[in-house]
Formats: C-alpha cells, structure tokens, sequence
C-alpha cells in the first residue's frame, strides 16, 4: 500500500502538517523559508510569488488547495460547488483513535471538510471545472466526500459541456471508510465515461504524490495526463515492492519523468507554466464544445 | 483426493471425525451393529460444524476463503458451463494466467466468462501469480468484455485476488492505467455484468473487474479495501493487529450486503464451499441463471442507466452540514 511510505514518511518529517501557511518549510519562522531539497533560504513571498518553487534547485514545494486555485483560476473567478459536505463515519471505526476524531482535527487544522476542493472557475477567461485534491487532509485520501464531490463536479462539467481538470494528490483509498472507498473509484470513473462520451476534455494533473486508488481511477483517465517534475506517481508503494517482493527498484522510479518515459504522462509541466500550457490546451481543443450533432 | 487443509477453528472437528472413522473401523472388523452411534456422532459432527461456521469472525472468513482447496474461477466454469472455450491474451505481448476468460454456454445462454485465477499448489500458484494479475491481465478482461460487447453477450465475473500484482514491471506497464479503464469502460458494456465474490476481493485488483449490474458474495467470500494485514501496518502500525482491522474495515458478505454495496449473498454449505464443491457450484449456477433471466428484460439504455445510478449511491456524505466553528470565515 502506498499509504505505508505517506505515514512513514509523516513520522520521519514530523510536524509535516502546517495549517495553512503556504508552502511547507523545514526550517524558519514564517518570514524565511529554507528549502528541503537545496538548502536555499528564500524570503516565504519570494517563494510564494515563484508558485512555491524553489530557485535554487527547481523543488517543487508541496501547496495546497487554495494557492493551487489561485495559480490556476482567474483572479475572483473561482466559484465552489458543494462546500457543505462533509464526511460521516460510516463504520464507525476506530483503529488506534476514532475516526471521528482524526475527521474533526484534521478539520480544525485545515479548515477543510475533506480532502478536495470542487468548483467551476475562468482560465484566460474560458470556463473551466475544477477540482484540487488537498494532501493536508489525511494524505488527499479518498473517502465518500472526494468521490461525491468529484462525481458532481464531472456531472456539473457533462452537463455544462466544460473542459474538466482535476489536480490531483493522494495516498490512495481511505481505509476508515471502508469499501464504501473502493467504490469511489468506480463511482467517479463512471461519470468521467460520461464525460468522455460527450467529447469533452478531460485533463487530470497528477502532483506529488498520486498513488493507490486515485491513480488507478480517475488519475489514469485524462484524455491527455499532466504531471509536475519528480512527482511521485504510483499505484503500489515503493517500499511494497522493495521489501515484499524484494525487487530493486530502477532509478527515478515511479517519478513523472520515469511515467513519462514508458508512456503513461502526456507532459511534464513545471509549476510556474502551468497556467500557460492550460490555455494552450482549452484553446487548442475549444474551451467550450458545441453539442454533439445528431447522427443521421 | 489430497488431504483436507484443517484451518485452526476446524480442529475440534478432526477429533469427532476421528471417533467416526474408529467406529466405522470397529463395524468392518466385527458383526457389531453401530449405525446407532454412528448417526449421532455424525449428526453432532454436523451441527458442531454448523455452529462453528455460523459464527466465523472475520480474519476466520479471511481464512476460509483463501482455502487453498477453495473452489476456483476454472473449477466454477467448468462445471457450470455447457460449453466452454479459453481464450488467451490482451493482444499487446502477454497472456496473464492469473486473470482467465472465455466464451461459454451456461443454459441456454452464450455468455463471457472471466475471472482471476490462483493455484491448487505452490507451482501451479507460481504460474498463476496465486492469483495477482497483472496489466496484461486487466487488459485482457477489456478485450474479452468489449468482444462480449459487441456480440452481446452477458458477462459472468469471478473475482478471487489478493490484490493487482505489485511489482516493477507491473508498475512499468501500467498497473493503475489498466485498471482504471476498465473501471471507466464497464460503464460503456451494453451487456448484464454479474461479478461474483468468490474467494478474496483484494482492493483495485478486484473491482478492476467488478463494475456490474449485480454483485454477489459467497457467504464466507471476503471483499477489501485494503488488506488487513496492510491496514493494521498503517493504521496500527503493527501487523499483529490484522484481526481488528479485519473487524473494523466491514469485509464479510453480511456487512457489504448492509452497506448496500452487494445484491445478493450465496449461501455455502455448512463448512465452506471447500466442503462441498458441487453443491457451491450448483447454487452459483442457479444464482447466476436467475440473474441473467431479470437482467435480460432490461433495454440496454435501462441497464446502462441502471447500472450507473447503482454506483452513484454507493458512499455515505454529510449534506448541508451545519457550520462548524472551524469553518467561519
Ligand atoms: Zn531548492
């Protein structure tokens, strides 16, 4: 399971999970940030202003749903649907906490129901459904909230004939949901055939990490599938098949540009791009398609 | 017939067994007349089984239906079908033996049959990948059902995984790819889809090809999100604990039939299908005959509609929620 290496990796950098402040930083009060990968110090606005990556090394920092939308969306332009839902605890389970209790701190800490952000938004003034997975929200796990949410913004996008792009950033499924999880992936799945039918555009943005259930769902169904660099993308988890199955790992396994390389990722886009080569692609494609026109 | 393998909960049977099997012995070698004794005994036998496999927790249903003499995906088709042809391969360089399929006849239907496949025995195992298919496999299942597709030809879907194959060259080839369209495309199948649990639902390798009209399970068939073993690694952060997650994470028939995430639960015989193979593959055949007969007078946009707005309730979301504290702006 992928989740393994998103909870070890947890562990090792605790206190990962920052409230939104931004990009993470290892070091700094809030006014410095130092980066992880390089070691460069940057004023926190510089770092901000550069779409949270570093100048020193190209690191992409990790960000979360709203500086996502803000380097996406027009200015203003961005108008979420279904803000109100808001998990439950279906089995009511508790492994070494309550789920209910892991649920209403993550919320707190967050201010965020769940793991993703929905909404409807202009690019260069084309219309636009978009959806941002939030990796702060026990790891961008996919629960019921995040396949019904999706599964209404896709339906929202058939219906209003939009272009569609999801950004996602996931562990996999939500264990504490049980199957009712799993069946997410079938759930969104579907509505994205239906999108897929009318011959709309779908592009999903795979961002670090992208594993387990999301990328064997709707991450792996983009009629053109963008990546940011070094992203991790995955379906089983590294240390799954390094320990479980003893075998060696390639180098960059598992990274954008390996995907890209055996053929599963369109393109590698670098964060402060991303704006651009979206409205390259609305445009190339008609930002909005006419209806289908009825077979003789 | 190779031994039975005795699963630990079956133990204070094998001493009944054994009493039986003593006095039988007693009634060859003598005139004695034991038939008395030996209907209680058997009767008592019989209801400790009941008993035991009416209260299986679930890690003992984890147990049961990865019973290496459980029935198998190749032991239902060949005795609930007619007619029967394999048919490998994904046409793109593999031929996954851990995922089969084929063209049969069950009645009077032609149908699709598919299903994962494990082993009998550690080789066989081997080449089967105990059962873990890799892309080649998923893709495979794709031809199989777009050719069902376009020759109208219902579905039967067996399902018995660990889980998708987890390995380099399985992640090379697009393990998350492969599965995820299948997922999107069974939308698309204007034929019934009927995907039967039964033995192991391992995750994404099981709904890889479960996107169906009905779901069954077998009685003692077990469906995950995730294995017990890696949810109480992550979650507990001791593997020992798999038992708990077992309970917590709702694997059993009985729990996914409340959930509404299954139609129909298949009743084995009293202790397991490994028991009585002939009777699990008799009531899969009447099961699976009585569900084509209701699906079959659907229209296909009735299916098709039908078939989505089944999985669109599936999940359990708080609408409207009142504003939480947390939330002001
Ligand atoms: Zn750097």
């Amino acid at each position: 399971m992928s989740l393994f290496d998103w909870f070890a990796d947890r562990r090792k950098n605790a206190p990962a999970v920052r409230a939104s402040k931004g990009p993470e930083a290892d070091e700094g009060d809030g006014l410095w940030s130092k980066c992880a990968e390089c070691g460069l110090v940057v004023y926190r606005k510089d770092l901000i202003a550069n779409a949270s990556v570093c100048k020193g090394c190209g690191h992409h920092h990790r960000i979360d749903s709203s500086e996502r939308i803000r380097l996406i969306a027009d200015e203003g332009s961005f108008e979420p649907i279904d803000a109100d839902l808001a998990p439950t605890d279906p089995l009511a389970f508790k492994d070494r906490r309550s789920y209910a209790d892991r649920l209403r701190d993550t919320q707190r800490a967050t201010g965020l129901r769940d793991a993703v952000v929905t909404g409807l938004c202009r690019l260069e003034g084309m219309p636009l459904a978009l959806g941002v997975m939030d990796f702060r929200f026990m790891g961008g796990s996919m629960g019921s909230v995040v396949g019904e949410k999706l599964t209404r913004l896709v339906e929202l996008a058939t219906a209003r004939r939009y272009p569609l792009l999801i950004v996602c950033a996931s562990g996999g499924a939500r264990m504490q949901e049980g199957m009712l999880s799993l069946m997410q992936m079938a759930k969104v799945s579907g509505a994205l055939q239906r999108h897929r039918s009318a011959e709309l555009l779908y592009l999903p943005l795979l961002t670090h990490p992208t594993t387990g259930g999301v990328t064997a769902s709707f991450a792996m169904l983009g009629d053109l599938i963008l990546a940011e660099p070094k992203a991790m993308i995955a379906f089983a988890g590294r240390r799954v098949i390094e320990q479980t199955l003893g075998e060696k790992l390639p180098d960059g396994f598992q990274t954008a540009e390996y995907l890209q390389d055996h053929g599963f990722v369109d393109t590698i886009v670098s964060r402060p791009e991303l704006r651009g080569t979206l409205a390259t692609l609305l445009r190339l494609h008609g930002s909005v398609r006419t209806p289908l026109s009825v077979a003789p | 017939m190779a031994r039975r393998v005795l699963l630990d909960f079956e133990k204070p049977l094998v001493e009944l067994e054994e009493q039986i099997e003593q006095i039988r012995q007693l009634a060859r070698d003598s005139e004695v007349d034991v038939s008395q004794q030996l209907l209680q005994l058997e009767t008592l036998a019989t209801r400790r089984r009941e008993e035991i496999f009416n209260s299986l927790s679930p890690a003992q249903k984890i147990q049961v239906a990865r019973h290496p003499q459980r029935p198998s995906t190749l032991d239902y088709i060949q005795v609930i079908t007619d007619e029967w042809i394999e048919l490998h391969g994904d046409r793109r360089g593999n031929d996954d033996r851990a995922l089969v399929g084929g063209v049969g006849r069950i009645g009077d239907q032609a149908v699709v049959l598919l299903g994962h496949q494990k082993g009998r025995d550690m080789k066989e195992n081997v080449a089967r990948n105990f059962g873990m298919a890799s892309p080649g496999g998923y893709r495979k299942a794709m031809r199989l059902m777009d050719h069902a597709d376009r020759f109208r030809l219902p579905i039967l879907s067996f399902i018995d995984t660990p889980g998708a194959y987890a390995g380099v060259k399985a992640e090379e080839e697009g393990q998350g790819e492969a599965i995820a369209v299948n997922l999107r495309e069974m939308f698309r199948l204007r034929v019934p889809i009927i995907a039967v649990v039964i033995g192991e639902g391992g995750s994404g390798g099981a709904l890889g090809i479960g996107v169906a009209d009905r779901l069954l399970m077998f009685e003692h068939s077990v469906y995950t999100v995730a294995s017990p073993e890696a949810c109480a690694s992550i979650l507990w952060r001791d593997a020992a604990k798999a038992p708990a997650a077992a309970e917590a994470l709702r694997i059993t028939a009985a729990d996914l039939l409340q959930l509404g995430l299954v139609d129909a639960l298949l009743k084995e015989p009293s202790g397991g299908n490994h028991w009585a193979p002939m009777q699990a593959a008799e009531t899969l055949r009447a099961a699976l005959l009585g569900q084509l007969a209701e699906l079959q007078t659907c229209s296909e946009s009735a299916l098709l509609e039908a078939r989505y707005a089944k999985f669109r309730r599936m999940g359990q979301v708080l609408e409207g929620a009142a504003t939480d504290p947390a939330f002001a702006p």
